[in-house]
């Protein structure tokens, strides 16, 4: 699916933070997912505000050293793979 | 043990066995255990406390039917404040909207409802009860809550040709996830395998179907299908891998690495009430004898996907080659596999035999299962 840079991504239902021995994990019916550097960084931006452009300008920011075009590319890959996971939703 | 134990991830809760339904597949052992010999709310509070200090992320609340316990509320509450991510595994029966009401403000994170068919009749045919109609009104109060939604159907000969019906429900009431989990075969199901298990033809048209239905859910409802492993070419990871992701407790208080564990012989259960989650988990006999590699036998021994399916399902093999350590039977490289095969052959013959020769009505008549009670 295309992801539209206006919208604003917001955990799916049955989809929160937590943590366990100080490893970050997004949980979901069924699943875990381990939260480590970027993909943090964009997780926890998943509040139902920040837009994914507002995202991509952030994480640009905060890896600065990285290709901006490529930054992009992988956030909006990643927000996509989320979606198709049942763990995001986007709002517009 | 050469294999230190990593923590385990889920915490499945079998917080009773007691049930209003009486389902010919039930996962529960065959002896069931008395509401007397049930944990009490202040053991399953520091089980989950526990639980959660070992690394679980998870608690999957099931049974028998968990609404059966009167302290449901405070359980959840309870589980969720020590921080784990809190999962119902219910028919839903024993369910109004005030009590639904609760369980979510006690921070109930998933739902996951079973469903025994997509038809009255059939539904109340397989759980013994009438419950149906009163699942499609759960259903609906559950809609007006953002909370995850699973909904389970439990799919075999007898229901799997309600499948359209099945994915009706599905498209209707937009769950998050739903699960199309074939029986598999231990305890009341082994028992009534005989008029459970799908012919291939029934099992071809699934794998289709749910094809097309992944397709037309993508990003609304995950779609899960789970095979009998009777059918695979290669045995399920059971579990993970004994002692490796999950510990289930039993509703007396048993510790056991799969639920179907009981089954074998010799293996000797820790009980929560005497030796905490931690311990049972790092340093038990029930929870080593199968972990890691040293276990195996040939062919498993040297195959590659050891590390994949950690050869099948221990349970399994004793069931079906009368040795725990066996490759499970289900595997195509397992000396034992010609079983499976055979047992396959009959039902994929005398499914067609009857097809061919006797009326519609004969076919459809009533097996005569043997359901699960319910315990004292």
């Amino acid at each position: 699916m295309s992801v539209d840079l206006n919208s604003r991504p917001r955990f799916a239902a049955g989809c929160r933070m937590g943590e366990n021995n100080n490893q970050r994990v997004l949980l979901m019916p069924e699943r875990a997912l381990r939260l480590n550097g970027p993909s943090l960084e964009i997780v926890s931006r998943c509040d139902g505000k920040h837009t994914v452009a507002q995202i991509v300008g952030e994480l640009q920011l905060l890896y600065s050293k990285a290709e901006p075009r490529k930054v992009e590319q992988d956030i909006v890959g990643y927000l996509a793979l989320l979606h198709k996971e049942r763990a995001l939703d986007f709002e517009p | 043990m050469p294999t230190t134990a990593a923590n385990p991830l889920a915490l499945v809760a079998e917080l009773t066995h007691r049930c209003p339904l009486h389902c010919v597949y039930c996962s529960n052992p065959l002896e069931l255990q008395s509401r007397a010999n049930e944990l009490s709310t202040g053991t399953w509070s520091r089980v989950f406390k526990e639980a959660a200090e070992a690394g679980a992320l998870q608690a999957d609340f099931t049974g028998g039917e968990p609404l059966a316990r009167p302290d449901i509320v405070e359980l959840v509450r309870n589980a969720r404040a020590v921080g784990l991510y809190v999962s119902l595994i219910t028919s839903g029966l024993p369910l109004d909207e005030v009590k639904l009401d609760l369980l979510i403000g006690a921070g109930l994170d998933h739902f996951q409802l079973s469903f025994q068919g997509a038809r009255e009749e059939t539904a109340n045919e397989i759980s013994g009860a009438k419950s149906h109609q009163h699942k499609l009104r759960v259903l609906e109060w559950i809609k007006r809550y953002r909370i995850g939604l699973t909904l389970n159907f439990v799919i075999h000969r007898r229901n799997i040709d309600e499948l359209e019906e099945m994915l009706a429900i599905v498209y209707n009431s937009g769950p998050g996830s739903v699960e199309f989990a074939s029986v598999q075969y231990y305890g009341w199901a082994f028992a009534n395998r005989e008029n459970l298990l799908p012919t291939r033809q029934q099992l071809d048209y699934c794998i289709e179907r749910l094809d097309r239905a992944e397709e037309e859910l993508r990003g609304k409802t995950r779609v899960v299908f789970v095979v009998p492993d009777y059918y695979a070419k290669y045995p399920k990871p059971c579990v993970g891998g004994w002692g490796r992701k999950l510990m289930l407790i039993t509703p007396s208080g048993d510790a056991l690495p799969c639920h179907a564990a009981p089954v074998i012989p010799g293996l000797k259960f820790e009980n929560v009430k005497n030796r905490s989650l931690g311990e049972i988990w790092g340093h038990s006999e029930a929870f080593e004898r199968f972990r890691g590699e040293d276990w195996m036998k040939e062919p498993c021994k040297s195959c590659e996907r050891r590390t994949q399916d950690f050869g099948g399902c221990r349970c399994q093999a004793m069931l079906l080659a009368a040795d725990p350590a066996a490759t499970d039977p289900v595997c195509t490289l397992a000396p034992e596999r010609p079983k499976i095969d055979a047992i396959l052959a009959k039902t994929n013959q005398s499914q067609r035999g009857v097809s061919a020769a006797a009326p519609a009505t004969n076919r459809l008549a009533t097996p005569d299962w043997l359901y699960r009670p319910n315990p004292a």
